[in-house]
């Protein structure tokens, strides 16, 4: 032990002589410019030679071992995708009826004459003379499709016609025509909801509303279906001691007529929130023009509301004015927007000439014709009535709205449930009393949860009778297949 | 690849510069630049006819009294060639066969059903034009929509989901890009119509897996288009295919440009470069171009299309195709099949042909710089200045003849163009009198870049390599 540290003493009293010896050094003595350069700067000098050196090494960093060409070999082997579409299941297999003359009230499926409850043909224009007759003009003169985008010459003089038309019934300075009334509300709503904004939306909108606020990339909220307590109070957390939120842009989109629950949306409520929180609203009209106010303009005629109030209003037209296709309208700089940056407007082929020019008739017929609506109401009234006690079934709708909507009583926990037992009921009354309705058949895309339902639409077309058998069949088929469960 | 010379990338890039400069005083100065104004190229496009888009067609006459800011059409027509619309059978105007079966199926159907195809819109004449097309395209079943864009952006979301892939090429159609979005799968793209590209892009994504997790992917599918329309060019299918079947992704084929334009009988890409369609898993097209209709379809498997009956949006929630158009596609088909008693299919068929390659071998000859490959009846001219668009689209309007130009957005900046689509509805005569003028309005412009014999190879040197 001694010996170990005796020697351990030599080496640090050997190592600090010759650090001493080396500070003695002539070298380390010398004078530069009259300065005596000690010997510790020479060691820092060297240090900091060395601490620059490591510094300009890059940090080590372990060595990157990219995938052989070998491993990727193997890995792209090795890779199975999962199949294109899932296996196909009995429920996937339905076959939807097959109409056999056009889909007006009345109409034949596998030969027989059925009264048509499926065609959201409100006002009962589908084979009205005046449109066939415009149809067919339209037809020898400008042939079936436009073979091109508005931009490129895809713009045809019945086209403008039907936009002034359009714009003259609803009262707004200019409108939109679109191809496809699904396309309307996927494209109107991205050209203005950017990335960002913030959208209060109703949870009970169509698909084409979801997939237009999923393109737009925007903030989402969904607000109760149809609960102006819901909207007031996200509307209130949404702007309030929220800086930031003013100075986004912000929406309120909802439905006229919900497709998916036949409710009316209080528009002039809606109006005073969208007031008082500052929004703007995207309306969608496609189950109300023609159907709803005294002369068919509409919610905001319903509600009386001045149509300039909301902003932007959408539509399909291919329920009341029995024809295809959309149009968005709303002042001039709204509609302009959208001719430059609505990618269903821009990028794809115009509408037909001849759906254009069937659209400017229903229009005329409609605005000729106010009995049509009177007639219309009518019928809505008499058979909300009597579909409003069928055993285990309840009506969701509003009395006023051309969707009569029916769920079950009971709920059976699953929306597939009561579909399946739904459309037992409506396959019985097809088959049995040749009534022909349809269930909410519901896309897997579609994130909507409203509970399923039966639709009735009603058309200014059905007779007293057609009602009268409607309402009857429904309650006894309902009996028959409840019973059976 | 596009080579543009260094000498026109500059004064086309000065130009825009200048554009830029101005712009941005005219935020100080706005009364004094108001005519620089953006609708300066307005009266170019939207231009309203007022007959059926044929190979002559009557262009209204627009006046303005503000500088071009609007445009108030008056009743004044002029008769132009027609070298925009995609009429590419000449079935857009009213047809001796398809009209009077029209008119018949409009009488018995009615112009719209109002109603989804799932509930009560689907009449025996949608049944048979399923049948029809399905047929046509050589799939074992079809599904119809009402409108080509809906189509593409209603299938993708159904198709694909999270933990999915989508490789798109880069100049894939909107509708595609938006379908894509809408699905929620990851995005990737692949350099315009390159197959090696392709091939590094799906190795690297299967070897990655999904990004963070790195999971591996549940598909993939590979998107493309069967003639790009802004390019004029046909898709390498034959090499897309073979690399996606090495790495098991799925096809989906685009034909809205080439189904019925393209092909021996009509039926697109996959007859013209030998493809059999079995290889291509999902096979959609439209109606609006060859065969003057309008909508879309998707043509697979059995299995596939009864699933896009079960679940698809457009299916089951937008009303089905308006009852006259289906039969004007159906007949329109027939024709094309020479089901109708006569050859006029056939003949419309090698007109088409004949016409495209006539037109883009004298266009060469003038020395346009044209894109896209022989067969394809669609031919970028490229213009590339900006204050080429308007003056290229006047000019050639005053000369009755109507031509559509395309520029940024729409096209990269730099690569404005115009572009003539060939119709089998066009005569000889036509294409001759086109070409004269063209020939006078080239010359006036300054678009000739290669004048004389095309000297291709020499050229490469000095050119500026854009995608």
């Amino acid at each position: 032990m001694d010996a170990m540290l005796s020697s351990f003493e030599s080496m640090v009293k050997s190592a600090s002589d010759w650090v001493a010896f080396a500070l003695d050094a002539p070298s380390s003595r010398a004078v530069v410019f009259g300065v005596p350069i000690r010997g510790h700067l020479l060691v820092e000098g060297l240090l900091l030679v060395v601490i620059l050196f490591l510094l300009s090494q890059k940090s080590y960093k372990p060595p990157k071992r990219p995938l052989t060409k070998k491993e990727i070999d193997e890995l792209c082997d090795e890779w199975v995708p999962e199949p294109l579409i899932p296996a196909i299941t009995e429920e996937m297999k339905y076959e939807p009826p097959v109409l056999e003359s056009a889909a007006g009230t009345h109409t034949i499926i596998n030969g027989k004459e059925v009264v048509n409850f499926t065609s959201a043909n409100y006002l009962g224009l589908v084979g009205d003379e005046k449109l066939q007759d415009s149809c067919t003009k339209a037809l020898e003169k400008y042939g079936v499709g436009s073979c091109g985008p508005r931009g490129f010459y895809g713009t045809i003089d019945v086209h403008l016609d039907c936009e002034a038309r359009i714009a003259k019934f609803l009262g707004t300075s200019d409108s939109i025509l679109y191809s496809y009334g699904l396309s309307t509300m996927f494209s109107t709503i991205p050209a203005f909801c950017k990335k960002g904004d913030v959208v209060v939306v109703d949870e009970g909108v169509h698909w084409g509303i979801q997939n237009g606020l999923h393109l737009s990339r925007s903030t989402i909220i969904y607000f109760k279906h149809n609960d102006m307590k819901s909207l007031q109070s996200i509307l209130e957390n949404a702007t309030h001691d929220n800086k930031r939120a003013k100075k986004l842009r912000r929406y309120i989109v909802v439905e006229s007529v919900y497709q998916n629950s036949g409710q009316i949306a209080p528009l002039d409520e809606i109006i005073r929130l969208k007031e008082k929180y500052r929004f703007r609203v995207i309306l969608d009209e496609s189950n109300s023009i023609g159907v709803l106010g005294s002369t068919g303009r509409g919610l905001t005629e319903h509600c009386k509301v001045p149509i300039e109030k909301v902003d932007i209003v959408t539509a399909a037209m291919g329920h009341a004015l029995a024809t295809e296709g959309g149009f968005c309208t709303g002042s001039a700089r709204v509609i302009d927007h959208q001719r430059l940056s609505s990618s269903g407007y821009v990028f794809s082929a115009s509408l037909p000439p001849y759906l254009a020019s069937v659209a400017i008739t229903a229009v005329n017929v409609l605005e000729e014709n106010p009995n049509l609506i009177t007639k219309l109401k009518e019928n809505i009234v008499t058979l909300h009535k009597g579909l409003s006690d069928v055993e285990g079934l309840e009506i969701a709708s509003d009395p006023q709205s051309p969707i009569v909507f029916l769920r079950l009583k009971k709920s059976l926990g699953s929306f597939k449930a009561e579909l399946q037992v739904l459309e037992d009921i409506a396959n019985h009354v097809l088959k049995e009393y040749s009534i022909f309705i349809a269930t909410s058949k519901r896309s897997t895309a579609d994130k909507c949860k409203l509970p399923a339902g039966i639709r009735f639409y009603v058309s200014a077309a059905h007779t007293e009778s057609d009602l009268a058998k409607a309402c009857e069949s429904l309650k006894k088929a309902t009996a028959f297949v409840l019973a059976g469960q | 690849m596009i080579t543009i010379p260094y000498l026109t990338a500059l004064t086309t890039y000065f130009s825009y510069g200048l554009l830029f400069a101005f712009g941005q005083l005219r935020d100080f100065f706005r009364r004094i630049f108001d005519w620089w104004s953006q609708s300066n190229l307005q009266d170019c496009f939207n231009r309203p006819i007022s007959s059926p888009p044929d190979a002559w067609f009557d262009v209204v006459e627009r006046i303005s009294n503000d500088n071009n800011k609007t445009l108030k059409r008056t009743t004044r027509v002029n008769r132009c060639l027609n070298l925009g619309s995609y009429n590419y059978l000449g079935f857009a105007a009213a047809d001796e066969y398809c009209t009077p079966r029209v008119i018949e199926c409009l009488k018995k159907f009615s112009a719209s059903t109002c109603s989804t195809r799932i509930d009560g819109g689907t009449t025996t004449l949608h049944a048979e034009l399923e049948e029809c097309v399905a047929n046509f395209v050589g799939k074992p079943a079809a599904i119809v929509f009402g409108m080509g864009y809906v189509t593409n952006s209603a299938i993708l979301p159904v198709l694909m989901g999270k933990g999915s892939l989508i490789i798109s090429d880069s100049l894939n159609h909107n509708s595609i890009v938006n379908g894509a979005r809408g699905s929620g799968a990851t995005i990737r793209v692949f350099q315009h119509n390159t197959p090696s590209h392709l091939d590094k892009v799906l190795r690297e994504q299967i070897a990655d897996g999904q990004p963070r997790t790195h999971r591996p992917w549940k598909k993939i599918m590979v998107v493309v288009e069967g003639i790009y329309s802004m390019e004029g060019e046909l898709c390498k299918l034959p090499e897309i295919i073979s690399v996606c079947k090495k790495y098991k992704a799925y096809v989906y084929l685009d034909e809205a440009h080439s189904i019925g334009a393209v092909g021996k009988t009509g039926r697109g890409v996959c007859e013209l470069l030998g493809v059999d369609t079995a290889d291509v898993d999902i096979m959609m097209g439209t109606f609006t171009k060859s065969f003057g209709s309008c909508g879309g379809y998707i043509t697979g498997s059995k299995e596939l299309i009864q699933y896009l009956k079960y679940t698809c949006p457009a299916h089951l929630y937008a009303t089905s195709i308006s009852p006259p158009a289906a039969q004007q596609i159906i007949s329109s088909i027939k024709v094309v099949l020479g089901e109708d008693g006569s050859s006029r299919g056939a003949q419309k068929l090698a007109r088409i042909r004949e016409n495209s390659n006539f037109f883009r071998s004298e266009l060469q000859k003038m020395g346009f710089e044209v894109l896209g490959d022989n067969d394809s009846p669609v031919m970028p001219i490229m213009l590339y200045n900006p204050a080429k668009i308007p003056a290229f689209s006047r000019e050639c309007l005053k000369r009755s003849v109507a031509v559509v130009t395309v520029a940024f957005p729409a096209t990269p900046l730099l690569l404005a163009r115009a572009r003539i689509c060939i119709s089998a509805a066009h005569s000889r005569e036509d294409l001759v009198k086109a070409l004269e003028v063209l020939s006078t309005v080239g010359d006036m412009v300054g678009i000739k870049y290669f004048p004389a014999e095309p000297k291709k190879q020499q050229l490469e040197g000095d050119r500026v390599k854009l995608e």
